[in-house]
């Protein structure tokens, strides 16, 4: 039993249905119910509810600061390779993209820890391409042991893998595993993925169950907005984010939200998605899941950010670097896996956070023993 | 009412809410709010430190007057949860000690069985224990058997905010305990506070209600004037019950 | 030499306990320090002189409920 069971209970026309036929009264109902299922959930989503933003806000806002308080955790990327075996016709690392590919040495590694770490910030994620060649587990291993000194908090963003190494990994240190379906919608999937082993939608789709049986502590899903229809995407990103919560009781679930920009390759979404409906979709998942993490990356823009701290958002990246190498070097010829539309520094984030009631939070959780 | 002192372990308190210090915007609202509230006792948490960061002393923010009780959280065995308990005694803290053993991290429920052992060895080693526990009978009758000071059964999930989910439960522990019951964890309002106290709870700890709120030091006030209000209502066999509706402005007024 | 501080390993000079919290730039009244699992008073920081593969804990007091 995993997810990829679990998603087939649901049918996506019935879910187009059900959203064309979605009344104001279920709307107001899902909206005063205390917990919400998921029928409920797709009403919130539903377009009509677009109507109701403000009250869902206000819910919203509740929720988040009963479950979180006054408080923004903040984290920070490092990419350390853009090999990449896989062509993602979004991405900027897709192979087919004629760009100067770098994998950093441990020494670099170490460099780039250490010029984080100045400032301030102690949860990294840490990203690859997926090229098993060039970056096998093995590196990767070696790559948070050598950054585990710096850092209260190491998440792993890169290529499904295996358990065993899932296991392997946890056990060098890593407490978090990030991993975006990208798209729930197979055939959209099938149409973004064009070779590579990341074509393999089955295989992906089961991997946060994989992380979560490994023992990782947090688990962090997402769709990529933009590739395919929204409100569907959402909707399965929040029904995958329950059945993690659900089965795995040990483990803490977080939505992210990335949104496509334009990256290198000129990607232009086939769904692009408004402001508005980013918000519903962020509302939908924090009256369906009040204590889950909502995370937004600096692919926002830096007022829209400040504007989701006060009803939803509990972790942002700031300072951040999406080109292998970033952070140590003052130049670079490193193509970014994305563009960054949020360019403040850690001290400008942490400012922003504090300027709306909040404290910026650079640790809430330490690898080892006492939590 | 002047001698309505409740009296846990070798203390007397004349405040029956015993407050905490997480979720806080801020460490100096904390004296503030005690001072508002009038609370004679507040938990604190013990966490490895960060060397790279400027560390605060959160019991600076503590007056001497108030009685620090020290939580084991992050804790997920009794083990675990023996060693912070004799670090914080260690230290100064005094013999009071809230034990919290989690090992459920989706309810953030405490777990009966390892709270039970870890009260077994701390009683015997001279601490006042308060075990914060799932509202079961027979498990808090164990705890006075193994040496509790008092027992604190949980109202609702952490917070939740939620008020006392679990009035059954709680009403048989007050009617079958000999401890002093603390209602701990899901008080959101001051009426669920007074709820707690008119039903006999002997006090309530409330944490994130407080620290949340806008004003966390009228907040605090707020919940020490429900809490009299709950023991009075109490010892005057008299109970009353509510409705509230709220108020809003608007938050996604950007988008427009 | 080596020792572990807070799970993680790291190379000292001699020193005592009271060295070591200064040399890391922390008050020692705001710290509290569990050394091969003992608790060791802030009185015998002073005299407690770290050794080869000696295990400290550094912790401090945070806001909880």
């Amino acid at each position: 039993m995993s997810f990829y069971d679990e998603i087939k209970n649901y049918n996506a026309n019935d879910i187009d249905t059900y959203l064309s036929n979605v009344t104001n009264a279920d709307i107001e109902e899902s909206l005063s119910k205390r917990k919400i299922k998921p029928s409920d959930f797709l009403n919130l989503l539903s377009e009509p509810a677009g109507e109701y933003l403000e009250q869902m806000a206000q819910k919203a806002q509740q929720l988040t600061v009963q479950n979180f308080g006054h408080t923004i955790n903040l984290f920070i990327p490092l990419y350390i390779s853009d090999y990449c075996t896989n062509e993602c016709i979004y991405c900027g690392f897709n192979k087919t993209n004629k760009i100067h590919r770098q994998k950093l040495t441990l020494e670099e590694i170490e460099k780039e820890g250490k010029a984080i770490a100045q400032t301030g910030m102690r949860h990294l994620l840490l990203l690859t391409g997926e090229a098993r060649d060039v970056t096998p587990i093995d590196y990767i291993e070696s790559a948070v042991n050598i950054l585990k000194p710096h850092f209260a908090s190491i998440s792993i963003e890169m290529f499904p893998m295996d358990t065993d190494e899932y296991r392997r990994l946890k056990l060098a240190g890593v407490d978090g595993l990030t991993l975006f379906q990208e798209a729930y919608d197979k055939a959209v999937y099938k149409k973004v993925h064009l070779s590579g082993k990341k074509a393999d939608y089955h295989y992906r789709i089961e991997a946060p169950d994989r992380g979560a049986a490994a023992g990782f502590r947090m688990i962090s899903v997402g769709a990529l907005f933009g590739l395919a229809e929204v409100r569907k995407e959402a909707f399965f990103t929040g029904i995958h984010a329950k059945y993690i919560a659900d089965t795995y009781l040990d483990t803490e679930i977080s939505f992210s939200m990335p949104r496509i920009n334009p990256a290198e390759g000129g990607y232009i979404p086939d769904y692009p998605i408004s402001d508005k409906t980013f918000v519903q979709c962020m509302m939908a998942y924090r009256l369906f899941l009040p204590r889950a993490g909502i995370t937004i990356s600096t692919r926002e823009k830096a007022e829209f950010r400040n504007n989701l701290i006060g009803i939803g958002a509990t972790k942002l990246s700031a300072g951040v670097k999406t080109d292998v190498g970033g952070y140590a070097r003052r130049e670079t010829n490193a193509t970014p896996q994305f563009e960054i539309s949020d360019h403040r520094s850690v001290d400008e984030m942490a400012e922003a956070i504090r300027a709306r009631g909040y404290q910026p939070v650079y640790k809430d959780w330490q690898m080892e023993m006492f939590g | 009412m002047e001698n309505d002192k409740l009296k846990i372990g070798p203390k007397e308190f004349s405040s029956r809410l015993f407050t905490g210090t997480g979720k806080f915007a801020s460490n100096d609202l904390i004296p503030k709010m005690l001072a508002a509230s009038g609370s004679e006792m507040i938990t604190v948490a013990l966490r490895r430190i960060d060397f790279t960061a400027a560390t605060e002393n959160m019991l600076e923010y503590i007056p001497k007057n108030v009685t620090l009780l020290p939580n084991t959280s992050g804790a997920r065995t009794a083990e675990e949860a023996v060693r912070i308990a004799r670090i914080a005694r260690e230290v100064g803290c005094g013999d009071f000690i809230k034990i919290e053993v989690i090992t459920d991290m989706k309810y953030l429920m405490p777990d009966n069985f390892e709270t039970l052992r870890v009260t077994e060895i701390l009683a015997k080693e001279g601490f006042v224990v308060l075990p914060y526990m799932l509202p079961d009978l027979p498990t808090a009758k164990k705890l006075e058997d193994a040496g509790a000071a008092a027992v604190m059964p949980l109202g609702s999930p952490i917070g939740s905010n939620r008020g006392i989910k679990t009035k059954e439960l709680i009403e048989i522990m007050i009617e079958n305990c000999t401890v002093p019951v603390v209602v701990d964890a899901g008080l959101g309002k001051p009426s669920h506070a007074a709820a707690a106290m008119e039903m006999g709870a002997d006090a309530v700890l409330v944490n994130t209600a407080i620290a949340t709120a806008h004003d966390p030091a009228m907040m605090g006030k707020a919940f020490a004037m429900a809490t009299r209000a709950g023991r009075y209502a109490y010892r005057a066999k008299m109970a009353t019950v509510g409705k509230t509706a709220s108020a809003s402005s608007p938050l996604t007024g950007f988008l427009r | 030499m080596e020792i572990t501080v807070n799970g993680k390993k790291e190379d000292v000079q001699q020193c005592s306990i009271l060295e070591f919290i200064r040399q890391k730039g922390l008050k020692p009244e705001v710290v509290v320090v569990e050394y091969n699992l003992n608790i060791i008073k802030r009185e015998n920081w002073a005299e407690t002189r770290i050794a080869e593969n000696d295990n400290l804990e550094i912790l401090s007091f945070v806001g909880g409920g």
